[in-house]
Order: structure tokens, then sequence, then C-alpha cells
């Protein structure tokens, strides 16, 4: 089966400023890709479990207070930052 | 407010920040005050190689807050993740849940005036709150900022997503549900509950549809309400809208709209086509939570007496649902008060009165809390009977309460030490009323020739003559029979 | 002897006789190291003084008789996705070039606790994703057995350290095979322990239900003990296993009298080499005749497992990685706004990999393709777990080879990504069902270069798994050099 595949719009959902040209490359390479991938759909429909592989539950943490990082040491890691704030560019959407 | 063969399908959204010690994936404080990016660590920052765990206690209040809300507690549930990208969202994906949420199937009893209306509760689940920007340029408005300011302390403080059904027709009933949910959430001591400080935050989902009509109509989201009077027009203003748009041959589009408080609107936001593509999975950093028998019945037996049991009790002792209504809402200690008070004799709905009135406007006036005054139910049980009684008038009354709350005595003792006992002995009140009669003839001609009203003056002036203390009752009578 | 090719238990037998201290194994490895590095490109960073300061400590614990375990001393080399206080960690990627972490995983606190000496960073795959240690930003590592070949990935670089002799002992991450595939085309033992079992705190996550850190040694035994420094419970890992870890190196002098050992039917054919194949049986008969029953076992899903973890692995990836966007850490690419500034440093940060695979995995998830993709490998994964049960109703372990090849050519798959694909296919099943496997050198191809044989076993089946693995070893005596270490000698 042909798979259909959007690149523009997954690149844009996957935040990746790409150019026509890799636009092209990589639709037809996540094409091989999926089509070798599409045999997954032959299964029997069984279940799919929805936890750890070996079938843990229930690990939490008490409501307690431990040390935050430094605010220098955080902010050193930052591409830019002023007074004790992250900066970045404006926001276009307000989500998306 | 709707227009005459239309009706409204409204269904509302409410976020909560849980008030826990630490934050909900990690081991940073939950506090609001704190400078910007002081309460961050390598897993609320979503540095590489950071993992989420967990708050025993925020699943613990989730499961409470779903039980007061009459829901379903899962057996199993699990935590997805919402894929999205934004700047103040650390992982670009909030920890979330989709299919298997914590609560599910509930459903709260809301008052609105008279009536009741019960609003069906969708689902309770656990996520996490986003960061906090601060859009900089051009007075702070997000379509003209020129920069971002990014500030992660609130990122990761554990939030609760309550949605209701579609079960409100009305801005009014809307209102109502909100102000119920909070008083259920403040009284589950959950979280602060603030709207004005965002620790509980409204959507709407308004559509409308022709009167009796069985499909939906087309439903647009509301945000950006921080006050139950927002919520309120925000919901009056779009179902006009809406009414007005479909009337004029323009069918409504599916889209987030945000309130405008000051113009009064709700306006579109800008979006792209087909961004909302969350591609929900489950999150393989966690386990699945087991909330078993044994977990429900020790979270259920926690339960404090929620708003409408309380309210119910009340009217079952003779209050009038506005009484009620008013000393439901307040706080604990003041309820507390009303029930010794009752206890120790006092009738009902003098006891509620006394406590939602006078003592609470002392109290607001004073700054001061009822924990810390001198008044018990005794007292103010004492105080009720001596009004009663006519041992006080109930202007006196207020100088007791101010005494007994001033720590001065039991009220019997501050009314005798600052001369506020009520005058009953009917020689001493006849000698005041004959001075007043013969030192006022006009008074009494003008009476005498019909101008009734007059009495008001002379038994204002026979009050005077005692200091306030006589029975306004005996008063009365011996003035009429002077009189006649 | 040199002091850069002995054991890790060597090693520590020279050093509580005082024969040798720290600092001297340290110096052994370095100079190793500085003599094969402009060839093998294993490492990214090299911790000179940090070492030295760690073999300097270690030494004077030893001489106050504080000494606090087999790896006191020892110097391990650590795969570039594990997060190291005060040392850079990059991934391999220029999105996170220069980023110096401020904290230590758990593992590598473990390690440092044992008193091990961090040598450095390796040379991986960019974000683990590849079998080859070609897609490095940095450039590729080279296979010490000939450098004209691929070391295998995505932890090759810690692969060639442990076989050249730039580190005692190493560690990597296994998400498909990155650590077996590479120690067998290395000739050295890597391990992928039981989901769970070692912490992830700390480990920059590429598909978190799969990934799993373990070690490289020169032998089981090596392996064993590095195992054993870093599993256990952590409460900083929702998914950490919370039951007692056992010492894994107890039971390697046990033999495997009794033991049923099951032969992967599927683990052959069509793309495995002959001397992979025949070196394969050539261990089963040996195994048969040291007293194991050998019985065949079928996992008839392998063929879809290969094509579910392609789209599990690069599903949970695209969420994963969505936190490189230029704001709180690494490479930032200006913008007009804050979406713009995201996907051009998105696009110029992670290498084609990367992109392809985040791709893949936002495709796979999205909406109207999640069922027929995404959702349907889950119900392979589920596939695979409940035959995988069913063949160890009948064998302790399972056996086979680690990787269909030995090492391929530099450049040789670059350009195809599913013939690199294909390079896992006998690893993916243990990771899909959360399982260990170890990868143990039995022999060379005519080319004189290693094959691996892979032995799986059942969650939390370490002590079995281990035991078999040093009959494998003792069995095949593989004492082989790479060349370029054996003309160090």
């Amino acid at each position: 089966m042909p798979i259909d595949i959007d690149i523009a719009h997954v690149a844009r959902l996957a935040r990746l400023a790409l150019t026509a040209e890799e636009q092209d490359r990589y639709r037809s390479q996540l094409g091989a890709i999926l089509d070798h991938a599409a045999r997954v759909q032959s299964i029997q429909a069984a279940d799919a479990g929805v936890g750890h592989p070996l079938g843990f539950t229930n690990a939490f943490r008490p409501d307690a207070v431990t040390p935050s990082l430094d605010r220098d040491e955080v902010l050193r890691m930052a591409p830019e930052s002023r007074d004790g704030y992250f900066v970045a560019p404006p926001a276009l959407d307000q989500e998306s | 407010m709707s227009r005459p063969g239309w009706e409204a399908v409204i269904g509302i959204e409410v976020h909560v920040e849980l008030l826990t010690d630490s934050k909900m994936f990690c081991g940073c404080r939950v506090d609001f005050g704190s400078e910007p990016n002081t309460n961050v660590c390598p897993t609320c920052l979503a540095l590489p190689g950071s993992l989420p765990v967990p708050n025993e206690t925020a699943i613990d209040w989730i499961a409470r807050i779903g039980l007061a809300l009459n829901c379903e507690v899962s057996p199993v549930s699990v935590f997805h993740r919402k894929n999205y990208f934004y700047a103040d969202l650390p992982k670009n994906y909030q920890i979330s849940q989709f299919d298997v949420p914590v609560c599910h199937d509930g459903w709260l009893e809301v008052p609105v005036g008279a009536e009741t209306i019960t609003v069906g509760i969708e689902r309770a689940h656990q996520e996490e709150d986003t960061g906090k920007s601060v859009h900089v340029g051009d007075g702070g408005r997000i379509h003209a900022a020129t920069e971002t300011l990014l500030d992660f302390n609130r990122a990761g403080v554990p939030l609760v997503e309550i949605v209701s059904k579609p079960d409100i027709s009305t801005a009014i009933e809307a209102k109502a549900y909100a102000q119920e949910l909070r008083a259920v959430i403040v009284e589950l001591g959950v979280s602060d509950a603030k709207l004005e400080e965002g620790s509980m935050r409204f959507d709407a989902n308004v559509s409308v549809r022709p009167e009796g009509a069985s499909e939906f109509g087309t439903k647009v989201e509301i945000k950006n309400m921080n006050s139950f009077r927002s919520l309120e027009r925000a919901i009056d203003y779009e179902i006009i809208r809406q009414i007005d748009s479909i009337e004029g041959g323009t069918p409504i589009v599916q889209e987030t709209r945000h309130w405008d408080e000051e113009a009064g609107v709700t306006q579109g936001m800008r979006s792209k086509e087909g961004s909302s593509d969350y591609r929900y999975f489950i999150e393989p950093d966690l386990v699945p939570m087991e909330i078993d028998d044994h977990w429900q019945s020790r979270v259920r037996a926690a339960l404090p007496e929620l708003p409408a049991t309380r309210r119910s009790r009340y009217a079952g002792l003779g209050l009038d649902p506005h009484l009620a209504e008013v000393l439901t809402g307040a706080d604990p200690g003041l309820r507390d008060l009303f029930t010794a008070t009752i206890d120790a004799g006092a009738g009902a709905r003098a006891a509620a009165t006394w406590v939602t009135g006078e003592v609470t406007a002392w109290l607001r006036r004073e700054d001061k809390s009822i924990e810390s005054s001198p008044l018990d139910g005794t007292g103010l049980a004492e105080l009720v009977t001596m009004i009663e009684s006519g041992d006080l008038s109930s202007s006196a009354a207020k100088d007791v309460l101010d005494g007994v709350l001033r720590g001065e005595g039991r009220p019997r003792e501050v009314a005798a030490s600052r001369d506020l006992l009520q005058v009953s002995d009917e020689g001493a009140i006849e000698s005041a009323v004959d001075d007043v009669l013969s030192a006022n003839p006009d008074a009494v001609e003008r009476y005498r020739a019909g101008e009734t009203k007059v009495t008001g003056f002379l038994v204002g002036q026979v009050m005077r003559a005692t200091g306030g203390k006589a029975d306004p009752k005996v008063v009365n009578r011996l003035l009429g029979e002077k009189l006649t | 002897m040199n002091l850069a090719d002995i054991t890790i238990a060597d090693a520590g037998r020279l050093l509580s006789s005082s024969q040798a201290s720290a600092v001297d194994i340290l110096d052994a490895v370095l100079e190793r190291a500085s003599m094969t590095e402009a060839e093998l490109h294993a490492y990214l960073t090299i911790d000179r003084d940090g070492a030295r300061a760690a073999a300097e400590a270690s030494d004077r614990r030893r001489a106050s008789g504080d000494a606090v375990g087999p790896l006191d001393g020892i110097p391990i080399a650590l795969k570039d996705n594990m997060c190291t206080r005060g040392i850079e960690t990059t991934c391999s990627s220029q999105i996170l070039a220069g980023y110096v972490p401020p904290y230590d995983g758990t593992a590598v606190r473990l390690l440092k606790e044992a008193g091990a000496v961090v040598v450095g960073k390796t040379n991986l795959d960019e974000f683990a994703m590849g079998s080859s240690t070609e897609n490095s930003a940095f450039g590729p590592s080279r296979n010490p057995w000939n450098p004209d070949m691929v070391p295998g990935g995505s932890s090759g670089g810690s692969a060639a350290t442990v076989a050249v002799g730039s580190a005692l002992g190493a560690f990597g991450s296994d998400t498909g095979g990155s650590i077996r595939q590479p120690a067998s085309l290395c000739g050295v033992v890597g391990v992928k322990p039981t989901y769970g079992l070692v912490s992830r705190y700390g480990l920059v996550a590429f598909a978190s239900s799969l990934d799993q850190i373990g070690p490289f040694g020169r032998t089981v035994e090596d392996a064993a003990l590095l195992l054993e420094a870093i599993s256990g419970h952590d409460p900083l890992d929702a998914t950490s296993y919370r039951g007692p870890t056992p010492p894994y190196s107890a039971d390697l002098e046990q033999g495997i009298s009794g033991l049923r050992v099951g032969v992967v039917r599927e683990f052959s054919g069509e793309g495995y080499e002959p001397a992979v194949e025949s070196a394969t049986q050539a261990m089963v008969d040996r195994l048969a005749d040291a007293g194991a029953e050998v019985v065949e076992v079928s996992i008839p899903s392998v063929d879809m497992t290969l094509s579910a973890y392609y789209l599990i692995a690069p599903a949970e990836a695209s969420a994963n990685l969505a936190r490189f966007d230029g704001i709180r850490y690494g490479l930032r690419v200006p913008g007009e706004t804050t979406e713009e500034m995201m996907a051009r440093t998105r696009a110029e940060g992670f290498g084609p990999e990367v992109v392809r695979r985040v791709l893949l995995g936002t495709y796979a998830l999205s909406a109207g393709y999640y069922d027929a993709f995404y959702g349907k490998a889950l119900q392979v994964r589920s596939v695979v777990q409940a035959e995988l049960a069913a063949a160890y109703e009948r064998a302790d372990v399972l056996v086979g080879p680690t990787s269909p090849t030995t090492a391929f050519e530099v450049g040789a798959k670059a350009q195809d990504p599913l013939a690199m694909y294909l390079c896992d296919i006998c690893t993916i099943p243990s990771n899909l069902a959360g399982h260990p496997a170890i990868s143990v050198p039995v022999g060379l191809d005519d080319a004189g270069l290693p094959i691996g044989f892979q032995v799986l076993a059942p969650a939390l089946g370490e002590r079995v798994m281990f035991r078999v693995a040093a009959e494998v070893e003792r069995l095949a005596s593989f004492d082989a050099r790479p060349a370029m270490a054996r003309s160090l000698v």
C-alpha cells in the first residue's frame, strides 16, 4: 500500500524547519521505512500492554521538598537570559 | 440570557492547582511568591536525562476530589504525554491523562437561586502546570510582544482538570456551578483556589442550537475568565454572539476564543489549521497507578462534610436557604461557634444570624480570627437568651458583644459593667413616661388629633430619659395606655 | 604486561597486593588512548585532570585501608549520553555541543561512589540513533580490529575503548542492541540488563521504554562486576526495579550442566554471514557437549519486531527530543518568533538520522496514523513478549548470534537507513520484552573481525545469563587482541 505522508505537516508538528529539498528527501526515505514498518499491520489483533514491560505499578515519591538548582548555574546554560528569566523570541500562538 | 427559540449547551473545564508542598513530578517547592527560576531542578526544567516521579499526595488529593464529586475512581489509570511545543512547557509535552483518567463519571448538585440542578462530571484527571511567560513590549500584549521572559517556578505544579458534562444551559448556572465547585475544593483543603491568582481557572465550551433540537451546535472554547463575574459575562456574550452569527447566515466555526474583560467581548485567537494534533501516547517514564479499594476507602473516610450536605443540615435546623447558604460558606471556626451556640441552648436562627452578622462583621472590622477571640458558644447563647428574655435591647446587645469580644467578661458581666441591662421595672418606666408626656404637651396634642406617628418621637424621648435601657415593648404599651 | 590490557578482576588483585596503583593503571590507559585516539576517535572528551584526581583519591583510600570495592581505582569510560556533572555531555549532537550538566546521573554517581575513575566520555551515534557510530556530529569512531571498519553502534566509542585498552571497562546504553552489537563487532563482552535493573536517571533518553544502561568488559566476570556496581532501586526512576539485585559474578564457575539452551530458529538464514552462522552453530554444539540440553525454539514474530521497534522507538524519541528547543540550554539558531527559532534550532542542531527518526515518530503518532502504525507496533510488542514467555517454558536461556554480520566498512550502509536498521534484528526482541541479554566474543571471521554470541534470558534472569555466558567464554577461549592493541604491548 502506498504510504501517504504530508511531510510539511509532520515537520511543522515536530518543529523542524526543512528546505524543500530536505522535505523531498525525507518523504521518500520515510516512505521506504514505513513500507517496511507496515508489516506490523499484519499482526492478528492483540492487546497492547499499557505499562512497564515487567508489569510494575505504583511508583510514587512522598510529598517532600528537595533542594532546587542554583539559579545562576541554571541560567548560565541558557542561550539568553536576563534578570533571572530565560529569554525567548515573541510567541506567535498561544499553543500549537 | 438567551433568545427565544434558542438554547445554549455549556460545559465547564476547570484547572485546579494543588497546594502540595512539592511539585507533581519532582521535589521542587510549590511556592508562588518566589524569585523567578529559583524553584527549578533537572526534572521540571526538562534537562536532558531527568525523569518524573509522581507525588503520592497529589494522587491522594485527586482521588479526594473525585470522591467528593461522586466520581468512579479508576482501579488502574495511566499517564500520557500530550505533545505540543510552547516556550513555557519545558519538555514540549505535558504529562497528562488521556483515555484512563483517575476519576470519571460523577456529579455535583448546584444551588441556582431556589432551585438545585445536577451537573454531571465527565472526568477529573491529573496533570502538570506550565511555566509562566511574560510577554514584553507594547504593554505586555501577546500579539505585539517583542520577546518572552520565562519563569519555570510554576512548571510541574500539580494540576487537576475537572471536566463537566454539557449539562449547563445558562451563564447563571455556569457561574453557580463554578462557585459550588470552588466551595468543594476549598472544603477539601487541596488548593487555595484563588481565581485572581490563577490557582483555579475556568474554560467554557459553549454552543447554541434551536430550542428542542437534539443535535449539538458547533462548540467554541472560551478562555481567560478570571472571576465568576467574567465567566458569567463571557458566556452571556458568547451565546448571543453565536445566535447573531447563525441568524446572520455565518455558521459557527470550532475555535478557541479569548475573553477580553475590558472590551466585554470574546475574540478568536490566531492559530494555524490542523495544529492541535497532540499525539497522545502512554508516558513510558511512569508506571500505571493502581488505586485499590483499600486506598479508596482510606481517602473516603477522610472526606470532610461537603457544602451540599452542610447546607441541607442547616436547612434541617430551620435556617432559611439564604442563611443556610451564608453559614455554609463561612469559615470553619465560625461554623463551629454556631454549632456550639445551639448546643448551649440558643435557637438556630438567632445563632446563625449573630454568627454570620455581627460576629463576622466585628472580626472583619478588627481583623481578628474567631479562634483567637474569647467568644464561645456558651457566651453567644447567653447573649441570645438575654435578648429574648428582654434583659438586653438588640442595640445594647451589639455593645455587649463588643465587650465580650474584647475580653471584658461574660455577656452578663459586660452588660452590667457597661450599664446596658434593660430596665423592665414598670414603675421606673412609668415615671419616665409621665415626665416625657408632661414635658411635651404639643406632641400629646398632635397625637390626640390623629397624628399617631408622633409615638415614635415620644418613645425616643423615654428611651433617652432611661439611658436606652428601658424595654421598648413596655414603653410602647405604657405610652399607648396613657395617650388614649 | 601492559596495565592497559589487564582485566578488571586482575587489576583488583594488583591493586590490593600493591603491585600497581590506580594512578599506574590510569597512566597506562591514558597512554593507550594517546596512541590510538587519532585513528579510533573513541572518546569525545578525556578528563585527564578529573581522572588523575580520582585515581589519586583511590590510592589514598587504599593506603588507609578504605578501598570501597572491586571497582575502586578502575579506569572506565562513559558513553556521552550519560550525564556527568561538570563534564560536557553532548550525545554527539550539535544541539548539545558545550552542554555541561549540573548533575550526575544515578549510574554515574554509583560508579563514582564505587571508586571508579572516569577517564572520559565516548562517541556514539547522535542520541544513540544508529548501529555504526557514524552518525556523530563530531565524526565517526573506528573499529580497533580494522580502522576501515565501523565499531558498531550506537555505543561504538565505549566498545572501542575496552577493545583497545583506553579503558578497562565502559558503559553504554542499549535501546535496540546499542551495547551488544558494538560489543560483538569489537570483540568484547556487552550486557543489556533487564529493563528497570539500572536507573535511567541521567541517561539522555532515546526511547524511554527500551533504554537501559549496561557495561562493556573484556571478560564476562568484568561485565558482571561492572553491572553489580550500578544495579538496584533508584527512587528517581519510577520504572526502576524495587527488588534485591543478586551478585551476578557469584555463579560464573557453576557450568551449564542440566541447563536447557534454546536455539532461536529465526536468528539465521538470509542476511546472516556464513562465518557468523558457523561460529554460532559451533558454540551450540560445544554447549551441548558441555552438558546443556539444546532445544530449538521459535519467535515467529521476529520479522515484525524490527518494524515495531522502528515505530515505537522513534515515536518515543519524537517526544523525548522535543525538549531541545533552544530556550533553556544548548544550541539556539535565532528566529523572529519562538516557533521559528525552535524549528531552525532543531533543523540545524539535529543530524539527518535524528531528523529522520523524529519525523518518523511524529508521523506514527499523528492523527489518522496512530492506529495503523504505533498502535499496531504496541500489539507486536505484546505478541513478542508472549512468544518469548512460551520459549522460556522450554529453555532457561536462548542463544544465537548477536549480529548477522561482523563489522562493515565505514560508509557501507550510511546511505541506506533500512540496511542499517537490519543490524539490530537479533537484539531488538530483548528490548521489546524488557529482558536481559549478553554478547560474548567467540571467534574471528576470515577477515580477522570478531564474531559475537548472544545469550538471552528472561526478565531478571541475569544470574543464569552470566552463568551460561561464562561457560561460552571458557568454551570459546577467545583471547585474540586487536592488532592495534597487540602492536603496542
